[in-house]
């Protein structure tokens, strides 16, 4: 039983559940108090209230001292006002507090533009920095190969703590010492390239300033892009094209899928195809491998590892090679979809065109800051050239796209480019928490029993519940699947393997919370959870629209096997499109 | 549990100090207590043997330990000094005292000499202001020490010094 309690806020009567807080309560009635540390996406039950930055202190009646909207419950009676010249007052001092001890460098700062603590300043109208005396101490700037971090922007918001311990897990980042020297680091003061950290990114997508930043990729695709004896052919990840258009003034939601190929085409890439495509390819490698070991376990072999794991994600993988590494033989040896289509584009498309390996550079644009570090992995290449070159943010290519001085907002739609840019609807609905195991299910569901799937729509894996689950008939095989997505739902169904109780067959499982459409690359979401659910939607939409909905029936796919690959899992597909796993743990 | 340089039966120690407190997050800043007090100081492989027994991360271990000034990553001499620097010892002094250590020691606080013999730090307040200024060694406490008495304190502890 929930009680109502009744508050004053301002000019208006509020009428809210015991229990809710001041800020929750103020913002129902349409009064936006500014915060900076506190972030809070319900529909994800991701919540981090440190009450640290007191940026959005109130008046309460009764109270001497003006007290934190964000934590502060209401009460029965309650009088809040939010805006009177004490409250403003105040919470201009803290932001001029905050950036004393802060590299105010916000000319030369990746995060301008997109800078919480830049819009708020703006917003309590801060007209200098008052506060000489102490500042920080030089703190710590590193380079790893996803993430940068530049600790002297840091402004000790604790949320890339909550992300990375209470909501993935990984444990990575935590605040250490005190004073001018406090900051967020991992384990000893080391690298975050030296942890256990697999640049999921999610530290990024929630970091309000920039002390956490993406490693730029721009520089060196404008140099390649220019030099006349390189070929360089793009890929685009599926939840990319359901994000970029936010860069630009659209409302969330809205798919830019032509207007992309169309910028991409403008920026000057010879072919610009699509991992749409390879998603295709990895939903027929990874159906076959699933059903070849429920074929090998019904048939009453027990060494048969089961539920198979998804792993095309691959912040998700570095988890698992790190936290996991006595279930090696759980994931598919599948390639992620990004590097699935580098092999392909290197060892096959390449030598059809006539286009020498040296010559040819494969850039991705992915929602993804751990698809960076995985581009780097030794085992994705040939003699030292990466199959995948590097990788771009959705955020790098709209800069990208804005330095080209191309009006993305007046693009007409352009198609993708044969052969690698034909895709199904199967391989769209990747990018959302649940699509993989769908687009799987479609394939697998005809493989086994034959039949064509009337109703390719899956409803129950998908939307942003932490944990999925769901019984599939397969021709009188009960087939039990689940979908996490968030590293620490992950762990909850690693765990119970590890213990023998898992009851599914196969799992699905990304990194990021809502899927890739929540990746670290992404535009900042800026804490508003609902733009994840009309990223969501923008793909769904977008597999409803096309004329083949079935990964199997791609029909680049099925050339590529007719002409290249054979079957799926034949000894040439298990060379150049699966791959193997390390132990990552100490 | 390999890859660890700490001696088994350490390690064993470790393990039950983390025991007597019930594995409990809640008791970490305890147990640090415990295992200093064992080791002398608490290096990252004993941080991450507690974070691992309290299923915490070895990140936030190192938080508390860098947070709290009491906490050290580095080893302590065989006679710790520690110089309070709490209100009442300062304003009788004591930062001429803990000059003197200085001087004589020819280290800086937070840090060991060479043999290994005496360390050097300062503390806020031992509930001995009646005493002011106080030295702790070890388990000593030394009372309204100025610093002349500093050389004589050393002497006493190793007769090689000064």
């Amino acid at each position: 039983m929930e009680q109502n309690v009744t508050l004053r806020i301002d000019k208006h009567t509020v009428r809210v559940p015991a229990g809710t807080t001041v800020l929750d309560a103020a913002r129902s009635v349409g009064i936006d108090i500014p915060t900076l540390c506190h972030i809070d996406l319900k529909e994800l039950c991701i919540r981090s209230a440190p009450a640290s930055c007191r940026v959005c202190v109130v008046e309460i009646e009764g109270f001497k001292k003006l007290m934190p909207a964000c934590v502060t419950k209401c009460t029965e009676g309650m009088t809040v006002r939010t805006s009177t010249v004490r409250v403003l007052n105040a919470r201009r001092t803290v932001v001029e507090l905050i950036l004393s001890d802060h590299a105010n460098e916000c000319l030369v700062c990746p995060k301008s533009g997109s800078c919480d603590l830049q819009s708020l300043a703006v917003r309590v109208n801060v007209r200098r920095i008052p506060y000489a005396g102490g500042a920080f101490s030089a703190q710590k700037h590193e380079m790893s190969p996803s993430i940068v971090r530049d600790m002297n922007k840091c402004v000790y918001c604790r949320r890339c703590e909550t992300m990375c311990n209470e909501i993935q897990t990984v444990g990575a980042l935590a605040a250490v010492n005190r004073g001018f020297e406090s900051t967020v680091a991992p384990e000893g003061g080391r690298n975050l390239s030296d942890s256990e950290c697999t640049y999921c990114g999610q530290c990024v997508a929630v970091c309000p300033v920039g002390a956490l930043t993406e490693a730029d990729h721009t520089e060196r695709l404008l140099a390649d892009l220019a030099d006349p004896h390189k070929t360089v052919i793009v890929q685009t990840a599926p939840a990319v094209r359901a994000a970029l258009g936010e860069e630009f003034g659209f409302e969330p939601g809205t798919s830019v899928t032509g207007r992309m190929a169309a910028a991409l085409r403008q920026l000057g890439f010879a072919k610009v195809f699509d991992t749409d495509f390879a998603a295709d390819l990895t939903v027929v490698e990874e159906s076959a491998e699933l059903l070849d070991r429920l074929v090998r376990f019904l048939g009453g072999d027990r060494s048969v590892c089961l539920p198979i794991l998804t792993s095309c994600c691959p912040a998700w993988v570095n988890f698992f090679e790190h936290q996991f590494p006595d279930l090696p033989g759980f994931p598919s040896t599948a390639r992620s979809p990004q590097q699935m289509f580098g092999s392909v584009a290197k060892n096959l498309w390449a030598r059809q065109e006539g286009i020498r390996r040296e010559e040819l550079v494969v850039v991705s644009v992915m929602p993804c800051l751990a698809k960076k570090y995985e581009c780097m992995r030794p085992e994705f290449g040939l003699g030292g050239d990466p199959d995948v070159n590097y990788s771009l943010t959705t955020r790098e290519l709209a800069r990208l796209i804005r330095r080209a001085n191309i009006d993305f907002v007046r693009l007409p739609d352009e198609e993708f480019d044969a052969p690698l840019g034909a895709s199904t609807g199967a391989g769209v609905i990747f990018g959302a928490s649940g699509g993989v195991m769908e687009a799987a299910l479609r394939t697998a569901y005809e493989l086994r029993t034959g039949r064509e799937l009337q109703r390719v729509e899956f409803e129950t894996v998908r939307g942003l519940e932490g944990l999925k689950r769901a019984t599939v008939d397969l021709d009188g095989f009960r087939l039990k699947i689940g979908v996490a997505h968030g590293l620490g739902n992950a762990r909850r169904l690693l765990e119970e393997i590890r213990s023998g109780r898992s009851e599914y067959h196969a799992i699905e499982i990304m990194a990021c919370p809502g899927g890739c459409i929540g990746g670290g690359g992404q535009p900042f979401h800026h804490g508003r959870g609902e733009v994840l659910r009309a990223r969501m939607e923008a793909l769904y939409r977008e597999d409803r629209a096309k004329a083949v909905r079935k990964s199997h029936r791609n029909p680049s796919v099925v050339r590529l096997y007719g002409e290249w690959l054979g079957k799926p899992l034949s000894e040439r597909a298990r060379r150049l499109l699966h791959t193997r796993y390390f132990n990552r743990s100490e | 549990m390999s890859g660890y340089k700490i001696a088994c039966d350490k390690l064993k120690e470790l393990d039950a100090i983390c025991e007597e407190f019930g594995d409990r997050p809640g008791e970490l800043i305890n147990i640090l207590h415990r295992a200093q007090d064992r080791f002398g100081y608490l290096p990252e492989e004993v941080q991450r043997v507690i974070a691992r027994r309290l299923g915490i991360p070895a990140a936030k271990v190192y938080g508390v330990v860098t947070f709290y000034s009491f906490f050290t990553m580095t080893p302590k001499g065989e006679h710790p000094v520690s110089v309070c620097m709490g209100t009442a010892c300062y304003v009788r002094g004591a930062e001429k005292v803990l000059d003197e250590f200085r001087r004589l020691l020819k280290i800086d606080v937070g840090q060991t000499t060479a043999d290994n013999k005496f360390s050097l730090s300062s503390l806020r307040c031992v509930g001995a202001c009646g005493l002011a200024p106080v030295v702790m060694i070890g388990k000593k406490v030394y009372g309204q020490v100025v610093p002349d008495d500093v050389e004589r304190i050393l002497r006493e502890l190793d007769g090689d010094r000064c």
